[in-house]
C-alpha cells in the first residue's frame, strides 16, 4: 500500500519502484493478473480429478451443513466451534504478554541477586522454542491430568491447550520484547537513571513505551500464527473449528468442512494481518517524516 | 538518607573529588583527579577528545562506578557502598552532548516525569513549576511538541530545564553545544549564562574557549587523566604554564576558535 506523496518523501520513489511507468504498467498489470488467475482455473477445472475434488471439498451443500452443524446427524457447527478458538486465542494472547514480559525482562536485567532466575528463564526459553508445539500440547493436555493433583488435574482440554500455547508462544514472544529493549539507545536509561528515576521507573516510563512501539509488527506477527495454532487444541478433543470439521468428514465421508474452517481461520487473520501493514506503513511514514504522531 | 544532605551548604565544598581513577578495561581514563569546587563556582574542564572530561561528569553522578578514591557531594562521600545513587541524581542535574530526551513524550511530559516519578510532586504542581520554567527559556510554545519536531538548540534548552526540574544544587553540562549547528549554540550558551548568573554551581565540560572565559571561574585543563593546569580562565588563557596546555590553545588558536 502507497501512501499519498504529500505524506511521505519516499512514496514517488517506491511507486516508480513498484510500476515501472503510468497508465500503461497498469494495463499490463491488470492483463497479466488476469492471465495468471485463468491459467490456475484452467488448471483446476480441467484436471482429470476436478470433478471429484470439487465435490469432496467445495461441495456447497457440505459446505453449509458443516457451517451451521446438526447435532442430531452426529456432528457439530464448525462456526460455532469457532468461538471457542477465539476465546483460546484472546485468553493466550493476554498471558502471553504479561509472562513474556517477565521473561524478557529477567534476561536483561544485569543484577547478581537475579542470576538464578535468568539461568531458568534462558533454559525456559531454549526448550520451548525448541521442543514443536503439538507436543507441548500432547504433555501438558494428557500429562498434567494424570498427575492427578486437586483442580490442576481437573480442568478442561481448551484450558490445558491455553496453557500450553501460552508456554511456547511466551517462549518466542519474550524473545521480541527482548529485541525491542535492546532497540532503545543504553544513553536512554542513562538519561532517566540520571533524573533520579529508580531502576523500575525507568523501565516502566521511558524504556518499555519505546520498546514496546518497535515491535508491535512482529508482535502482531506471532499473534497472527498463535489464532490459528489454536486448531492444534483440538488433538486433546476439545471442540474447536478443526475438530468440528474433522468430526463433520468422519461422519458424513466429505472434506468440504475442512474448507470452511480454513475459510472462516482466513476471516480471521486477514484483517490482523492487514492492520499490521497498517501499522508497518505508518511507522514508515512516521520515520520518514522524522515526527511523531 | 535524608533529602537535605548534612551541614550547611556553604561549610563543605559542592564537590570535592580525591584520587579519582577510572579505567575502561586497560584504558585508564582518569588517572588521580584531585578537584574541589565550591557552591555557586562556575568551572570550565577543557581537553582534548579522550582527555576524561565526560568520563568525570558521568563519574561525579554515578552513571559510572569509579575504580579508585573519593567523591564527597556537600561533604557526604557518595562513591562509599550502600550510598541511595537516586537521591545523589535528585541533587545533580547532567545534560548530555545528545540531549538524550525522551522521544516518545511530549516537551511537557519529558519536564514533569522525574519530578512526579521520583520526588512524588503532584502532577498539577510539576506541570506548574515545568511551564514556569519553559517560560523562562522561551521554550512555552513547545510544550506540547514531541522532541523530533525541535530544532537542536531547543533540544538542548529543553534537556536542561528538565534537569532544572529536578531543582538540582549542582549541575554538570557534557559538551552541551558539540552536536549542535553553529548557528544554535548561542542560543543553549545564552540559557548557561543564565544558570550561572542566578548562582547554579556547575562543572561544565566544553569545547566553546570563548565562553569558558567568559563564564567560568576557574577552567581546569585536562590531560591523560590528569588535571594539569588550573586557574582563572584570564590567567590560563593568556598564560599557560604547562607545556601541554600551550600546545593544546596554541592548536585551538590555529583553528580560529578562540
Amino acid at each position: 500500500m502507497v501512501g499519498p506523496p504529500q505524506t511521505s518523501f519516499g512514496a514517488p520513489q517506491r511507486r516508480s519502484h513498484l510500476l515501472s511507468s503510468g497508465r500503461g504498467a497498469v494495463a499490463v498489470s491488470t492483463a497479466s493478473t488476469i492471465v495468471v488467475l485463468a491459467a490456475f482455473a484452467a488448471l483446476f477445472f480441467l484436471a482429470p480429478g476436478s470433478a471429484a475434488v470439487r465435490h469432496t471439498f467445495f461441495n456447497p451443500e457440505y459446505m453449509w451443513k458443516s457451517l451451521i452443524g446438526d447435532p442430531r446427524a452426529g456432528y457439530y457447527s464448525v462456526g460455532e466451534a469457532l468461538w471457542l478458538n477465539i476465546r483460546m486465542f484472546l485468553a493466550a494472547e493476554v498471558l502471553i504478554l504479561i509472562l513474556a514480559l517477565v521473561i524478557a525482562v529477567v534476561r536483561q536485567s544485569d543484577s547478581p541477586v537475579m542470576f538464578p532466575l535468568r539461568i531458568v528463564s534462558t533454559i525456559y526459553v531454549d526448550v520451548f522454542r525448541g521442543v514443536p508445539l503439538i507436543l507441548v500440547i500432547f504433555a501438558i493436555g494428557f500429562g498434567v491430568p494424570a498427575l492427578n493433583l486437586t483442580f490442576v488435574s481437573t480442568q478442561s482440554a481448551p484450558v490445558y491447550g491455553v496453557a500450553a500455547l501460552v508456554l511456547s508462544y511466551s517462549a518466542y514472544v519474550s524473545e521480541v520484547y527482548r529485541a525491542g529493549l535492546n532497540s532503545v539507545h543504553q544513553s536512554q536509561v542513562a538519561a532517566a537513571r540520571s533524573l533520579g528515576l529508580s531502576h523500575t521507573a525507568s523501565l516502566r516510563y521511558v524504556i518499555l513505551p519505546q520498546a514496546v512501539r518497535n515491535i508491535i509488527p512482529p508482535l502482531l506477527n506471532d499473534f497472527i500464527s498463535l489464532q490459528k495454532d489454536t486448531a492444534l487444541v483440538g488433538i486433546l478433543g476439545a471442540i474447536e473449528a478443526n475438530k468440528a470439521a474433522e468430526i463433520f468428514s468422519d461422519t458424513v465421508f466429505n472434506y468440504s468442512s475442512y474448507v470452511v474452517a480454513a475459510i472462516l481461520f482466513l476471516i480471521l487473520t486477514i484483517p490482523l494481518a492487514r492492520f499490521t501493514d497498517h501499522l508497518i506503513a505508518r511507522d514508515r511514514r512516521r520515520r520518514l517524516a522524522g515526527a511523531p504522531s | 538518607m535524608t533529602a537535605e544532605p548534612p551541614g550547611e551548604p556553604e561549610a563543605a565544598a559542592a564537590v570535592r573529588i580525591e584520587g579519582l581513577r577510572k579505567s575502561f578495561g586497560t584504558n585508564l581514563v582518569l588517572d588521580g583527579i584531585d578537584l574541589s569546587v565550591a557552591s555557586h563556582e562556575v568551572i570550565c574542564l577543557i581537553g582534548a577528545s579522550g582527555s576524561g572530561k565526560s568520563t568525570l561528569l558521568r563519574c561525579i553522578n554515578l552513571l559510572e562506578p569509579i575504580d579508585a578514591g573519593r567523591i564527597l557531594l556537600w561533604g557526604q562521600d557518595v562513591t562509599q557502598p550502600g550510598i541511595d545513587q537516586n537521591w545523589v541524581r535528585r541533587n545533580v542535574g547532567i545534560v548530555f552532548q545528545a540531549f538524550n530526551l525522551f522521544p516518545h513524550m511530549t516537551v511537557l511530559r519529558n519536564v514533569t516525569l522525574a519530578p512526579v516519578k521520583a520526588l512524588g510532586a503532584s502532577r498539577r504542581e510539576a506541570e506548574e513549576e515545568a511551564r514556569a520554567l519553559l517560560e523562562r527559556f522561551g521554550l512555552l510554545d513547545k510544550q506540547a511538541d514531541y522532541p523530533d519536531r525541535l530544532s537542536g538548540g531547543q533540544q538542548q534548552r529543553v534537556a536542561i530545564v528538565r534537569a532544572l526540574a529536578m531543582r538540582p544544587r549542582l549541575m554538570l553540562l557534557d559538551e552541551v553545544t558539540s552536536a549542535l549547528d553553529p548557528e544554535l549554540v548561542a542560543e543553549v550558551l545564552d540559557v548557561i549564562r543564565e544558570l550561572a548568573a542566578s548562582g547554579m554551581t556547575m562543572l561544565i565540560a566544553t569545547h566553546e574557549m570563548g565562553f569558558a572565559r567568559d563564564i567560568a571561574n576557574r577552567v581546569c585543563f585536562l590531560s591523560g587523566g590528569r588535571i594539569v593546569e588550573q586557574g582563572p580562565p584570564r590567567e590560563l588563557f593568556s598564560s599557560p604554564k604547562d607545556e601541554r596546555t600551550q600546545r593544546f590553545l596554541r592548536r585551538i588558536t590555529d583553528a580560529g576558535r578562540l
